[in-house]
């Protein structure tokens, strides 16, 4: 089945993407452990913790092409079950920190002892427990995305006013998370983790695990994302992108389909945003701000929509130009990526991985005989 | 005023004669006529009978002001007086005394000065001083200025309802008057009535302060109203022009908040001009702002409508994104041309102060912003319905093949409608300089509320902006003071995310095969 599986229903762009992903799994850690610092072969710390990052940003764009490539759902506010992700993490770190913090108090963190308060309100309960925490990671987002989806797909909410919806949610959700008295450290939210596990997070083999699992964590993202839209439903799902009425009118339950990989693709960018968490050190409001899941969609535009591979490559050299961008030239940031928006929109719909396979399927078919292509065309 | 001042000089001379006597009650009296007549000379005739300065000839009966330095003033004129010969202080006992403290109390219930009138009857009704009572009829009696004498009559009332002494009716009658006047102050003048006070008063005035409660109640939600209708304004003006590239043109122009954000830089450029070369055109800086933040604004949407939106039409989403990048490319214009720190805009002066209406506090800038955003959208309506241009865009929005068939040019039309909502918004963004700091972030702040107006009124419909911008804005005003500012907007949002899946098209949804 499974075998069945990875070798029929993963194209050979997903076999490369794996594939290098699992040496990056295992090579960056040696390299970066192993490799002592003067040597070529050496991956330093900060470079560790930046591809960390992105795997996890990969993560969340493969979740929004889930939905937006397969699914036609342009959501303007994964961030926010990416960030509920990531709070949900923040929280077990917070609660890991114990008596270690700025007021050593045994179960309160430090904002809540800065705020005078006394007892541990109940959203944080359970929160010691790392399965618990995890159980939340996955619950807190799906639950979220479930409950949002029912209303909103039952009642046919589609195209822009969807959008626009899902991005009041995580608007709101910001406004709510900048409160001091929702009881997630308001503004500065949450940072200062000391330990995951028991082992200490600033360690550098910690580190490289973290970046392993993150690697893993794509891995498994791509195959579940895979599975579903090679499935039977995966088809539907494109059926409902393409149209929607027909759809419909043909007896599918639309509002079930898109019910179901919306909830799964907001369960996976929690997970995105868990790992995401323990790798940069802080979790924020900020993260809910509808600018930040634009520029997701930025990512999967870029990388190419509904590709998948694509929407996990865009994440990462979005991020790598970012990070070369804002160190060489702060100010050019905001240029590059408007610019690369419109870019993108104007001139490369398919983002590059479709534009790139395009090229190539053309070019194959330039190749063959000019006989032979009738002949192939209908086997396929 | 030539002709009335000798009469009055004359008239202080007979009234200042009386002082001249041995027996208290004359005094007594002499006090109280001079503090009642409004004479100029009252005031310092007695005050330098309470600082045991005001002395007479008992030969002609002249009183004189001895000053602090040994000389002496003639009291009747207050001019000098060399000569004064032998001369006796005017006597002062205890009646004497309280009968010139009401003077003073009296004498500015009198005074000239309406302000000072208004503070001195505002002071007596605070007080509830008894000894005003005799003062403040006559002044009542005096009184021009129909709202200072209702200021009046309400101190009045308020020493006869504190008054046992007074006939019940009377102090009923006080309540009533009380009641009218119907401020935070009436009721906490109710409500701490003497512990003797009878039955029949204290249940008048328990059912005043009922009374005045819910006037109170009334007022403090038009002035929720009134704050709403202001913000809902603001949100208008902010919605007003994405419900033209939105609504009308199917655009999702996500950097609309930065033709907002334009707008208001627009303001401070013109701004400086003027303060470099001529300061004295200050308070008509906005005037020349709103014609320059219009067309700049409306160019830049030109520009964007030609070189970008064109090639995206029907694909509204991909309108979304590019245009997004559209917005960051211009924050991050501003932020390198104008820097990242907030921009001084002048606010001009007939734009600031604020006036009552009843108990409505009303700040003339809100004023001006609502006035103006009804111009606006009314300007905006006119010129949909009734002008050439206007009908061409309704054509080219419902059915643009067809109304490229007629001969309208669809592009020219398309580049003009994006063009006009972008003008707007710059027009806004005029406005809301003078309420919100000019940065680069401005726009950044609208545009979700500018959807929210958008997609609840309905799209397509300038009529259900407005009425989304105005129920948003009341809404919020009244969500407040429960849920204070940051809750009321989320409860906000959440609202409109619900009210979508009710109706996924808005309040005022177009019908019909059109809309799909």
């Amino acid at each position: 089945m499974l075998t069945r599986f990875l070798f029929e229903k993963i194209d050979r762009a997903g076999w490369v993407f794996l594939v290098l992903l699992g040496i990056a799994a295992v090579l960056v850690p040696v390299l970066n452990l192993a490799v002592p610092p003067g040597s070529m072969f050496h991956v330093s710390n900060t470079a560790v913790g930046l591809w960390g990052k992105y795997m996890t940003y990969a993560l969340l764009a493969l979740a929004v092409d889930l939905v937006w490539g397969y699914c036609g759902i342009l959501s303007l506010g994964h961030g926010a079950f990416f960030a509920l992700g990531g709070y949900a993490m923040g929280m077990y770190l917070m609660r890991q920190i114990g008596p270690r913090g700025v007021y050593s108090h045994p179960v309160l963190p430090d904002f809540m002892v800065f705020l005078n308060w006394t007892q541990l309100p109940v959203t944080w309960w359970g929160f010691s427990s790392f399965t618990y925490a995890m159980l939340m990671v996955a619950l807190v987002p799906g639950l979220l995305a479930f409950v949002f989806g029912w209303f909103a797909f039952r009642s046919r909410v589609t195209g822009v006013y969807l959008s626009i919806i899902t991005q009041a949610l995580t608007y709101a959700l910001m406004l709510a998370f900048f409160r001091n008295d929702m009881g997630f450290g308001g503004n500065n939210g949450l940072t200062d983790f000391k330990d995951i596990l028991g082992f200490n997070i600033q360690s550098q083999v910690t580190r490289a695990v973290l970046f392993s699992l993150s690697v893993l964590a794509l891995m498994t993202g791509y195959l579940v994302a895979r599975a579903i839209v090679t499935s039977k439903a995966g088809k539907i799902l494109i059926a409902i992108r393409d149209a929607e009425a027909r759809t419909r009118f043909l007896g599918y339950r639309v509002e079930n389909f898109k019910l179901f990989v919306w909830t799964v693709s907001a369960i996976m960018a929690g997970i995105a945003g868990a790992l995401y968490v323990p790798q940069v050190g802080i979790i924020n409001p900020s993260e809910f701000s509808p600018a930040n899941s634009i520029e997701t969609i930025v990512w999967v535009a870029v990388g190419g929509r509904g590709t998948l591979v694509g929407a996990a490559l865009g994440a990462g050299l979005v991020n790598f130009a970012k990070s070369w961008f804002t160190g060489a030239f702060p100010q050019g940031w905001l240029f590059a990526l408007g610019g690369l928006f419109i870019f993108v929109t104007l001139f490369l719909p398919k983002g590059i991985l479709g534009t790139f396979t395009d090229w190539w399927k053309r070019r194959g078919e330039r190749r063959q005989p000019p006989a032979a292509s009738p002949a192939g065309q209908p086997a396929e | 005023m030539l002709l009335a001042r000798p009469a009055a000089a004359q008239d202080a001379g007979a009234l200042v004669q009386r002082f001249a006597t041995e027996s208290f009650n004359d005094i007594v009296g002499a006090v109280n006529g001079l503090a009642t007549s409004g004479s100029p000379r009252a005031a310092p005739v007695i005050e330098a009978l309470r600082d045991g300065r005001l002395v007479y000839r008992q030969a002609d009966r002249t009183v004189f002001i001895r000053r602090p330095d040994g000389s002496f003033l003639a009291a009747a004129t207050g001019e000098p007086a060399a000569d004064v010969g032998t001369t006796r202080p005017v006597r002062l006992n205890n009646n004497v005394r309280r009968a010139i403290d009401a003077a003073v109390g009296a004498l500015s219930l009198l005074h000239p000065d309406p302000a000072r009138r208004t503070s001195a009857a505002e002071a007596v009704f605070k007080s509830r001083d008894g000894t005003a009572l005799a003062a403040l009829e006559t002044a009542i009696g005096q009184e021009r200025d129909a709202r200072i004498k209702t200021l009046m009559e309400e101190a009045r009332a308020a020493i006869l309802v504190a008054n046992p002494q007074a006939a019940e009716a009377d102090r009923i009658a006080a309540i009533g008057i009380i009641q009218r006047r119907g401020d935070q102050d009436a009721l906490a003048m109710l409500g701490s009535l003497p512990a003797d006070t009878p039955a029949r008063v204290r249940e008048a005035a328990e059912s005043a302060a009922v009374g005045i409660r819910r006037t109170l109640a009334v007022w403090g939600a038009a002035q929720n109203v009134w704050y709403g209708l202001s913000l809902g304004s603001v949100l208008l003006l902010a919605a007003i022009g994405l419900a033209i590239t939105f609504g009308v043109m199917g655009v999702i122009n996500m950097a609309h908040g930065e033709m907002v954000m334009i707008g208001a830089y627009t303001t401070f450029v013109v701004q400086q001009t003027i303060r470099a070369i001529a300061p004295g055109l200050m308070d008509a800086s906005l005037f020349i702002a709103l014609p320059m933040a219009f067309l700049v604004a409306g160019a830049i949407g030109v520009a964007i409508e030609r070189l970008i939106i064109r090639h995206l039409y029907g694909r509204a989403l991909e309108t979304l994104l590019a245009t997004w990048g559209v917005s960051l490319v211009l924050q991050q214009a501003v932020r390198s041309w104008f820097g990242p720190t907030n921009r001084e805009v002048t606010t001009p002066s007939w734009m600031s102060g604020s006036f009552e209406i009843g108990h409505l506090a009303i700040t003339a800038n809100r004023l001006a912003i609502i006035i103006f955003a009804a111009m606006v959208f009314a300007a905006l309506l006119l010129f949909l319905k009734r002008t050439p241009f206007g009908l061409q865009t309704r054509a080219v929005t419902q059915n643009r093949r067809m109304a490229g068939a007629m001969g309208i040019r669809t592009n020219w039309v398309d580049a003009f409608t994006f063009g006009l909502g972008s003008g707007i918004a710059g027009l806004a963004g005029v406005a809301l300089s003078q309420i919100d700091n000019v940065s680069p972030n401005l726009g950044q702040g609208y545009i979700i509320d500018s959807f929210m107006v958008v997609v609840f009124g309905g799209v397509g419909n300038l009529w259900g902006t407005l009425v989304g911008a105005m129920t948003l804005g009341i809404a919020n005003k009244f969500l407040e003071p429960y849920a204070g500012a940051v809750l009321g907007k989320i409860l906000l949002l959440v609202f409109i995310i619900l009210f979508i899946q009710k109706r996924p098209r808005g309040l005022f949804a177009l019908k019909g095969r059109a809309v799909e």
